[in-house]
């Protein structure tokens, strides 16, 4: 079945790896070593060739990979000094956003990401990674004190999306997105956003309208997930992964239509697979990028973050 | 022998977005009450039940009509349409879709661009179309009140969005989401302008559309018992697994939660907006007169 081949993508790389740990267990003996490293070049070839060509489904699967670095990884890694801040100062803190100021090398900044959770008792906590309106707007109180004392925000997306439940609608769940989007669009200080994983409609959105957005290689980003497109136009939970190609949300569909700036490459097998190679790519670009867009006139910055998104849509003049 | 064969099928139910379309006839059946009523009653009342004071939906033209000064506004930013830009196609091709809902509501998409006057002074209105592909917001719509926030900017007069609308438009996949940006962007422009803008919310207004201008009015001011939220009840009672409270999501719930600042009547609506945005904004001066149409 086609579905299931789709489904089961990393198993001849699970496969492999299990025989090379296998042959590993015997200790060091005569003529192993050299099949060992024989197997090791396959693994390495076999992950590029799977990655090269990942389907849209099997490109949400590895958007979604439980071994996936996580946005509290990334902050963890490439920053130092990081205090998290807590709470909206209206209702709650949400576990479901993490933010904070941080150094990043010599600068000091902004750091807001959901926080999907690890370990079911941490996933519960943080709702995995579905903010309430009380995860938005302690973002936005954060990006509005950046704002303040001069510091660049760094945002990092990895949410399935923002919570649908009684309490975030009688709290405001659409104002509390609806308000981040216009701030962000006039917030004074450059904003970088980066797509980690999962690019979930209106809860990813919340946190990202920037100056330059850019998105890791195998993360998606959409308007609603796979199930929930086959769920409404296909009345069939079976047609996710055609749902997946039809919405165009793997990195490369997404930078053709003009929605990210920045493609950022992961190594052969995923960012699960060379999480410290990940974190050294990652921590390049956004030095790159933050320097370019430092040296940059506020003025004319905001001018082009409000044209970029000005000129998102295709429409046709008759 | 059948005597009493059948001959004829039994009529459908009508269903989905037909529903709520007042049928040809003498008599209508509220949707809301069930009670079935005269109507021309109905209709003397701006489509609401004259029993239950259920607020019918009606059309964008229908809402134009009844807002601006005499019934007369000028329509602007026609022939802008879609282009399928993913070529999308789930059970039928979204251009196939297209085709069929611009002959049935003989619209370009789901949103009206018009200026006019409102109690003499001038005013933009976006009225969005929920008969359109449930008032979904692609990159027309987006574009469209984009356009019209710029008018409302560039010539200093008041900005009127009327929601209704399921929310972001899965056929233009991601595209459709950057629409919330794009509009709450340049409304973000429209408030440092210190222009009015006043989001009027009908049944139904949810998701992309809620989380974004719906929600951005100076005023946000709903008409009774819409259906107003982020998540629409389905999805949230299949998350929480559980049945929903009553008249959850309805405007008066929203007003009750600090979320519109009003709600207005269909019948006073046009007065009070009238009121509301002399209150916010000195009358610009006259200027020659609008070209008449519709």
């Amino acid at each position: 079945m086609a579905s299931m081949e789709e489904q089961d993508f990393e198993k001849p790389i699970e496969d492999l790896t299990r025989r090379i740990e296998e042959l590993s267990g015997f200790g060091a003996q005569q003529g192993r070593e050299r099949e060992i490293k024989k197997l090791q070049d396959r693994l390495q070839r076999l992950r590029e060739e799977i990655y090269a060509k990942l389907t849209p489904w099997q490109a949400t699967l590895v958007a979604r990979h439980p071994q996936r670095p996580y946005p509290a990884d990334y902050i963890e890694t490439l920053f130092t000094d990081f205090i998290e801040f807590h709470g909206d100062r209206k209702f709650a803190d949400d576990p479901a956003i993490l933010a904070g100021f941080a150094m990043f090398h010599e600068t000091p900044v902004a750091v807001i990401g959901h926080q999907k959770g690890r370990d079911t008792k941490e996933k519960i906590r943080r709702n995995f990674g579905m903010p309430r309106p009380e995860g938005y707007r302690k973002a936005l109180r954060i990006m509005k004190m950046a704002e303040k004392f001069g510091r660049p925000v760094l945002t990092f997306i990895d949410t399935p999306g923002a919570y649908p439940g009684i309490g975030a609608e009688e709290r405001g769940q659409a104002e509390a997105i609806a308000v981040n989007l216009r701030e962000m669009s006039r917030l004074k200080v450059p904003i970088i956003v980066t797509i980690t994983g999962e690019g979930g409609s209106g809860g990813a959105l919340a946190l990202g309208v920037g100056d330059h957005i850019q998105i890791l290689a195998h993360s998606i980003y959409a308007v609603i997930s796979p199930e929930g497109c086959a769920a409404i136009l296909w009345k069939s939970n079976e047609k996710k992964q055609e749902a997946a190609r039809a919405l165009k949300l793997t990195a490369p569909d997404l930078k053709k239509l003009g929605i990210v700036d920045e493609i950022v490459p992961e190594p052969p097998g995923g960012a699960h697979a060379h999480r410290e190679r990940m974190f050294e790519i990652l921590e390049r670009v956004l030095q790159r990028n933050l320097e370019s867009l430092r040296s940059r006139d506020m003025a004319d910055l905001l001018a082009g973050r409000h044209a970029k998104f000005r000129a998102m849509g295709s429409v046709k003049i008759l | 022998m059948a005597w009493f064969k059948k001959n004829k099928q039994p009529k459908a139910p009508i269903t989905g977005e037909d529903r709520t379309v007042i049928p040809e006839g003498l008599w209508v059946k509220c949707d809301s009450c069930k009670e079935i009523i005269y109507r021309k009653e109905v209709l003397a009342r701006a489509n609401v039940c004259p029993k239950c004071n259920y607020h019918f939906r009606i059309s964008a033209r229908e809402r134009l009509a009844a807002l601006f000064d005499n019934g007369i506004y000028e329509e602007l930013d026609l022939g802008i349409v879609a282009t399928d830009p993913l070529r999308f196609t789930d059970t039928k091709p979204y251009k196939d879709r297209l085709k069929q809902y611009r002959e049935k509501t003989g619209m370009e998409d789901a949103v009206i661009n018009a200026a006019g006057r409102m109690g003499g002074s001038p005013v933009v209105i976006s009225a969005m179309e929920y008969a359109f592909m449930g008032g979904s917001m692609g990159s027309v719509v987006g574009e469209k009140i984009a356009l019209n926030v710029e008018r409302a900017l560039e010539r200093r007069h008041p900005l009127i969005v009327i929601s209704a609308s399921g929310g972001a438009r899965m056929q233009e996949g991601v595209l459709s989401l950057m629409q919330m940006a794009k509009i709450s962007s340049l409304l973000g422009k429209l408030d440092d302008a210190s222009i009015p803008y006043l989001s009027i919310l009908t049944d139904p207004t949810t998701g992309g559309v809620t989380a974004s201008f719906a929600m951005l009015g100076d005023l946000n001011i709903a008409e009774p018992r819409a259906l107003i939220g982020f998540a629409g009840p389905r999805v949230i009672e299949q998350t929480i697994r559980q049945k929903l409270p009553e008249g959850f999501q309805r405007s008066e719930f929203l007003l009750e939660h600090g979320m519109v600042d009003l709600i207005f009547e269909r019948k006073e609506m046009r007065e009070k907006l009238i009121t509301c945005l002399r209150l916010l904004m000195d009358p610009v001066p006259a200027e020659p007169a609008l070209p008449a149409g519709s």
